[in-house]
């Protein structure tokens, strides 16, 4: 059998060469008449190693990176093929520190499959908590969900088994189950990366789900910014449909279910679940007054099981290896893994599967190993909305309820950093633009009041005469928001610009007047 | 009709999807597939298959920032302005932008899900990530016959 040498095909890693990196391989391959499979695989999420290239050895597998077309041929002359020593190598990926401190559950093959492989979802462990939920029935199952202690992976964390509770309880009728993958917070690709990288795990749990509340059609709503989600998840549930996994008899149960990947159409706010219905539904996606719920009355006024990609795909590892091995992972009320993705200024960005518990300080310094250049001057957890920390947070355990005690959410993982070039009344600024361009326009406070935050913003960055009342306006305006706005992105607006201003004062008041 | 959507294939674009339920995204994609934009010439067919008013229907295309009612220019950059992006340098790269030809539309994107390889951008659909201005002044050079 010849060598595996692992190539991701993940998007990233191709923006960042991983195709020409494979191309130039298997030419000087030919040219040299050595044989290899050259396997294009999931992305690990070791993004300033890709390109990434993996060759299998008695060691385990063995990692080349970051490395160019032009690299090629001094890797083959040192050895590439038996792992020899270049000055690219990396020794066994695994025992790299930023994944050995890792407990992968959801991306456990991260790196390791093809995606649309069926074969190789199968062999590591896919549709094996399908199979188990057929055999133990939908109540059993539900009882582990609510063992596993699983809050949804969105952002909101509300327990799921609850969630899944009230789609059931409603009468004799249609159901569906959504998918949000409408990942649209700045720092956060973990959703990208799990559906380009292993777009089966997302069925099955979607197609656990289904029997569970009793659908029988799925949404998946991915946003239109990832065409290669898109692409991977429809060919996907075409070869699980062939194969049985999806479709009039699900594995042979007798149970339908079928899935219907939809794009999105540039657009924030179908983030927002009811405004993501909205939009499945073909209208304007603009949020709804609540109640009712989507569990009551959801997608085409149908009680809708709606979750977070990270939150279905959890599932077949629950019903895999049981509620309480998932319980296992985490801390106080946050329960199990959470994927957590490092993003702007640091050194190594990357994925982090972790349970619960390890403190921001460590996310920064140890796994992102701090700011390519100066220092780290601020963190942005949980997206563009949520708070920025500094240093003086970086004891904070990854933690719901901690990060909220402290004024801050963990929404769903995000983490990006910024040095200290960045001017953080910019980033107010940028809060604002953001909100003004997203709004769905519904709501006054939203609609109206991120224009003229904006405004205030600016005036404090051109140095207004009257910085002190400007700001304190400012916090009013955001009040007004938290408490008025119908939804998330005028309600949670108050979290970057209040927390900028009290971490950074001086970049809004101490500005030269002209 | 359009030279590229002529009134049979938008015809037959709306039978394959007006059975489906909740079909009037996928129609748009599919149409903006086609021919680049959603012409005038779709309208009425359109709100009619779908038994929904023009004004609803131009309600929702000018909501969703993908859907254009006018032709696009040859190529299209489209630059990640966000939080990650940002810390990296996506304002000196919207700055350079400003160079391009005319045959070149500039958008703003919010976030292209590259952010562990900041700051990105998308260039005729290619994603394009750890961009310096530099780079970004080579994307139409290259493009010269």
């Amino acid at each position: 059998m010849s060598v595996r040498v692992r190539i991701s095909e993940d998007s990233v890693a191709c923006a960042l060469g991983a195709d020409d990196v494979a191309r130039a391989l298997a030419a000087a391959l030919a040219v040299r008449g050595l044989t290899a499979d050259i396997v294009r695989v999931s992305a690990r999420g070791l993004y300033w190693l890709e390109p990434l290239l993996e060759v299998d050895t008695d060691a385990g597998s063995f990692g080349y990176g970051p490395v160019t077309d032009a690299d090629i041929d001094s890797l083959l002359d040192a050895g590439l093929l038996q792992g020899g020593a270049h000055p690219l190598a990396l020794g066994p990926v695994d025992a790299l520190p930023f994944l050995a401190r890792q407990q992968r559950l959801v991306f456990a093959r991260a790196g390791l499959i093809r995606p649309l492989s069926l074969d190789d979802y199968l062999e590591s462990g896919g549709y094996a908590g399908l199979k188990r939920v057929l055999e133990t029935g939908e109540d059993a199952f539900i009882a582990e969900l609510e063992a596993s202690g699983l809050r949804g992976r969105g952002g909101a964390a509300f327990p799921a088994h609850i969630k899944w509770q009230g789609v059931r309880a409603q009468g004799d009728t249609e159901r569906f189950v959504v998918c949000n993958a409408d990942e649209g917070d700045s720092g956060a690709y973990a959703d990208r990366m799990l559906m380009e990288g292993d777009p089966y795990a997302l069925l099955e749990g979607m197609t656990i789900a289904a029997l569970c509340v009793g659908a029988e059609q799925g949404y998946v709503y991915v946003r239109s910014e990832y065409p290669h989600a898109i692409e991977k998840l429809k060919q996907a549930v075409a070869h699980a449909e062939a194969a049985g996994f999806l479709g009039e008899d699900i594995a042979g149960s007798g149970r339908a279910f079928r899935v219907e990947v939809r794009a999105g159409a540039g657009a924030y706010i179908c983030g927002e679940e009811s405004a993501l219905i909205e939009s499945i539904e073909g209208k304007r996606g603009q949020v709804r007054a609540r109640p009712p719920l989507p569990a009551v009355c959801g997608l085409f006024g149908k009680p809708t099981l709606v979750h977070n990609v990270l939150s279905l795909a959890s599932l077949p590892v629950i019903a895999r290896d049981g509620g309480a091995a998932f319980y296992h992972f985490g801390r106080e009320r946050s329960r199990g893994t959470l994927a957590l993705t490092l993003a702007g200024c640091l050194r190594r960005c990357g994925l982090i599967e972790t349970a619960f518990g390890p403190t921001l300080g460590e996310l920064v310094d140890d796994f992102g190993g701090g700011a390519k250049m100066g220092r780290v001057k601020a963190v942005q957890v949980g997206g563009p909305l949520g708070a920025w920390l500094t240093v003086d947070d970086f004891d904070l355990p990854l933690d719901y309820e901690a990060f909220a005690a402290r004024g801050a959410i963990l929404g769903h993982g995000s983490v990006v950093a910024v040095d200290e070039a960045c001017d953080m009344a910019g980033m107010a600024r940028l809060a604002f633009t953001f909100c003004a361009a997203e709004s769905c326009g519904k709501c006054t406070p939203c609609r109206v009041g991120s224009v003229r935050g904006g405004e205030i913003v600016e005036r404090l960055m051109a140095g207004s005469h009257h910085a002190a009342d400007d700001v304190a306006l400012l916090l009013e305006l955001t009040d007004t928001l938290r408490d008025a706005s119908l939804c998330a992105l005028g309600g949670m607006l108050h979290y970057p610009v209040r927390s900028a201003i009290e971490h950074f004062p001086d970049e809004f008041t101490g500005r030269d007047t002209r | 009709m359009t030279d590229t959507l002529t009134e049979d294939a938008l015809a037959a674009l709306i039978e394959q999807h007006r059975g489906r339920r909740g079909a009037l995204l996928p129609l748009l994609h599919a149409v903006q597939a086609t021919c680049g934009y959603i012409p005038d010439a779709a309208i009425a067919p359109i709100a009619s298959a779908l038994r929904i008013s023009r004004a609803e229907l131009e309600g929702v295309i000018s909501f969703y920032a993908d859907f254009r009612r006018s032709a696009p220019n040859a190529h299209r950059l489209r630059i990640c302005r966000a939080e990650s992006c940002r810390a990296m340098g996506s304002e000196a790269l919207w700055q350079a932008a400003q160079s391009a030809p005319s045959d070149t539309d500039i958008e703003v994107v919010y976030c292209l899900g590259a952010c562990a390889a900041s700051p990105a951008a998308e260039y005729d659909g290619r994603l394009l990530c750890r961009l310096d201005a530099a780079r970004i002044a080579r994307l139409w050079q290259e493009d010269q016959p």
